[in-house]
């Protein structure tokens, strides 16, 4: 089986959130990329299909050379190779145009991607590189096996969570579950060492017009003061919520 | 030309995000100067869809549609939109929403912006406001492709009636086949989910051990809440997985979130933030939680909570 899972680059989650050029882009100083954490679950199922049922792991995301760190570390975790497509991630389709070229031109069997990644929080590249690839899909994917080519899917649905069987080939948008937090690994120093060696291979992007553009970005206007009750006082706070913000 | 909305249903009956996408589409059709056609597979019953601005309604009624692939459902609203030439397709932000909304830009080669919050600020360049990176932030997004694909983010629009006398069609679309069988289907009946609640009643270590969620569970009961928690508690296993919200677990949009025990860490916050109202009880006056809040309580949650439970089942008696 040929697993390929897509790495998107993100802004670690504790980052301060700023923008530069009148607003129009990420403010990167002082910023540290990671692995997208949806993506962390991906890959750490991934490993477990390598290690137990022999499959080999490619990792891929699609931008500019400075994602490469965040490619090595997954290779550090254990992916078999990497392949990053050269150019700037503008738009999801753009995105999901280019990782479709990708899974063409490999043969891959199995896609796993996170739900969203915690930059943009589109959400829509695992389902719109289905679409484009008339895979099978499934998103909040919470449970995955494989066996010869059908996969048993665990996923979250409004209220409960579903079962299904599916053929593959398959893409997965997945999330805590598909691996426990306490089974994500992390790079250990053998790792990264190997890392250094495994291939990195640098493909360029297909033609395909950007549907969408950034206009700009706004931050949320700054929030008033918290109003403090006195914790002897609950009825105040049952009165200010009735009263006052109208919510019960 | 037309906006269609995709107005989703559940047991035959609407859910609130479903008439929002349809108070969004009249805005969007007036803006435009166009008609708003909303699109419902197995509603029992579509006038309410009229109060909120449909003009036109297209009913499929049909066993097949039952199941929730979701490219045999964006299957089904490319034909509608087709149909009805729209230029604007719109779609809510539920589970299914969130899924079916990217394949059906996919379709109709169409630019798609998600997490959608207000009215297009100008429909030509057509541009939206979007959230981004966690809800610390927004982007104005210009969507540049002819038919624009819009997902619309829970409770940031609302609910605006405005009366419109639409017909209702039949309308009988081709199914294509689906690649996934369900297999089992494991709903819990009778509480709240965080996606569909307007409050939510959340906890987090502070509570010291899944032993004491009792307490969390009244306090949500009497007020018709869902429940949920910080993602260390869901990681230890004192609650399910399906409870964990923040940046990396669910987000919340309700009304109210209340937060016990729970300090107000960065990654929680950016998940909740874009809830209207916020409230902390906490006993450190210095967690960072009170920064983010409306109202707050410096207290221990073993007894401000039961108090709070008290006093509200009395509230709840006196104006009911
Ligand atoms: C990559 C990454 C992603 C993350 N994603 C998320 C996420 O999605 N969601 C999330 O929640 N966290 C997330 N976290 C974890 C986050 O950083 C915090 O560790 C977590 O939110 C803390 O949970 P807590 O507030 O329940 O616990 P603590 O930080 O331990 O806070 C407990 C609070 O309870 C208070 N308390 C103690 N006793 C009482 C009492 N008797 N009555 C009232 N108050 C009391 C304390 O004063 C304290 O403020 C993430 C972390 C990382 C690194």
């Amino acid at each position: 089986m040929k697993v390929l899972v897509c790495i998107s680059h993100v802004p670690d989650t504790t980052s301060k959130i700023n923008f530069t050029d009148g607003d129009t882009k990420f403010d990167t100083n002082g910023v540290q990329f990671v692995i997208n954490p949806y993506d962390e679950f991906a890959l750490t199922r991934a490993m477990w299909f390598k290690e137990k049922q022999g499959a080999s792991v490619t990792v891929v995301n699609v931008g500019n050379a400075t994602t490469e760190p965040t490619l090595r570390k997954a290779l550090a975790i254990g992916a078999d190779d990497a392949i990053r497509v050269n150019t700037e991630a503008t738009d999801g389709f753009f995105v999901a145009k280019q990782l479709a070229e990708v899974v063409k031109n490999g043969g891959y069997d199995l896609v796993l991607a996170g739900k969203e990644s915690i930059d943009y929080n589109g959400g829509m590249v695992p389902a719109m590189l289905a679409s484009i690839l008339d895979f099978n899909f499934s998103n909040a994917c919470v449970g995955l096996e494989i066996e010869g080519t059908t996969a048993t899917i665990s996923r979250e649905i409004d209220g409960g969570k579903e079962i299904l069987s599916a053929s593959l080939p398959l893409v997965i948008g997945g999330q805590k579950g598909l691996v426990e937090e306490k089974d994500l690994r992390i790079p250990n120093m053998r790792g990264i060492m190997m890392a250094r060696k495994k291939p990195l291979n640098v493909v360029e992007p297909v033609d395909f017009d950007g549907t969408t553009s950034s206009a700009s970005f706004e931050k949320p206007a700054p929030k008033g003061a918290c109003k403090m009750v006195d914790a002897d006082n609950v009825d105040e706070l049952i009165s200010l919520l009735h009263n006052e913000a109208k919510v019960i | 030309m037309s906006v269609l909305v995709y107005a989703e249903s559940s047991e035959g009956k609407f859910k609130k995000v479903a008439l929002e996408a349809t108070s969004y589409g009249k805005k969007v059709a007036e803006q435009l100067g166009t008609n708003l056609v909303v699109l419902t597979i197995n509603a029992d019953e579509t006038s309410e869809l009229n109060t909120y601005g449909a003009e036109k309604i297209l009913s499929v009624k049909n066993d097949a549609l039952k199941s929730l692939d979701a490219k045999v459902i964006a299957n089904v609203i490319k034909q509608a939109s087709e149909k009805e030439d729209a230029s604007v397709v719109i779609i809510d932000s539920s589970a299914n929403g969130l899924t079916v909304a990217p394949m059906v830009a996919v379709s109709l080669n169409a630019g798609f912006a998600s997490n959608v919050v207000a009215a297009p600020s100008s429909t030509s360049p057509f541009v939206v406001k979007r959230k981004a990176f966690s809800n610390k932030a927004f982007n104005n997004t210009e969507i540049n492709t002819t038919v624009k694909v819009v997902g619309l983010a829970k409770n940031s629009f609302g609910l605006h009636e405005n009366a419109s006398s639409g017909s209702t069609e039949d309308f009988s679309p081709s199914i294509i086949e689906s690649g996934m069988t369900s297999t089992s289907i494991d709903k819990t009946v009778g509480t709240v989910t965080i996606a569909d609640a307007d409050i939510v009643v959340s906890a987090g270590r502070g509570l010291k051990g899944p032993e004491n969620w009792g307490m969390i569970e009244e306090l949500a009961e009497v007020l018709g809440a869902a429940t949920a928690c910080s993602k260390p508690v869901s990681d230890m296993d004192w609650r399910p997985h399906s409870e964990h919200v923040g940046q990396t677990g669910k987000p919340v949009s309700s009304n109210l979130y209340i937060a016990i025990g729970i300090s107000g860490a960065i990654q929680h916050l950016a998940g909740i933030n874009s809830s209207k109202v916020k409230v902390v009880i906490n006993t450190d006056p210095e967690a960072p939680f009170f920064k983010a809040a409306d109202y707050g309580i410096v207290g221990d949650a073993f007894e401000v909570v039961p108090k709070l439970i008290e006093k509200l089942k009395s509230f709840k008696a006196n104006n009911a």
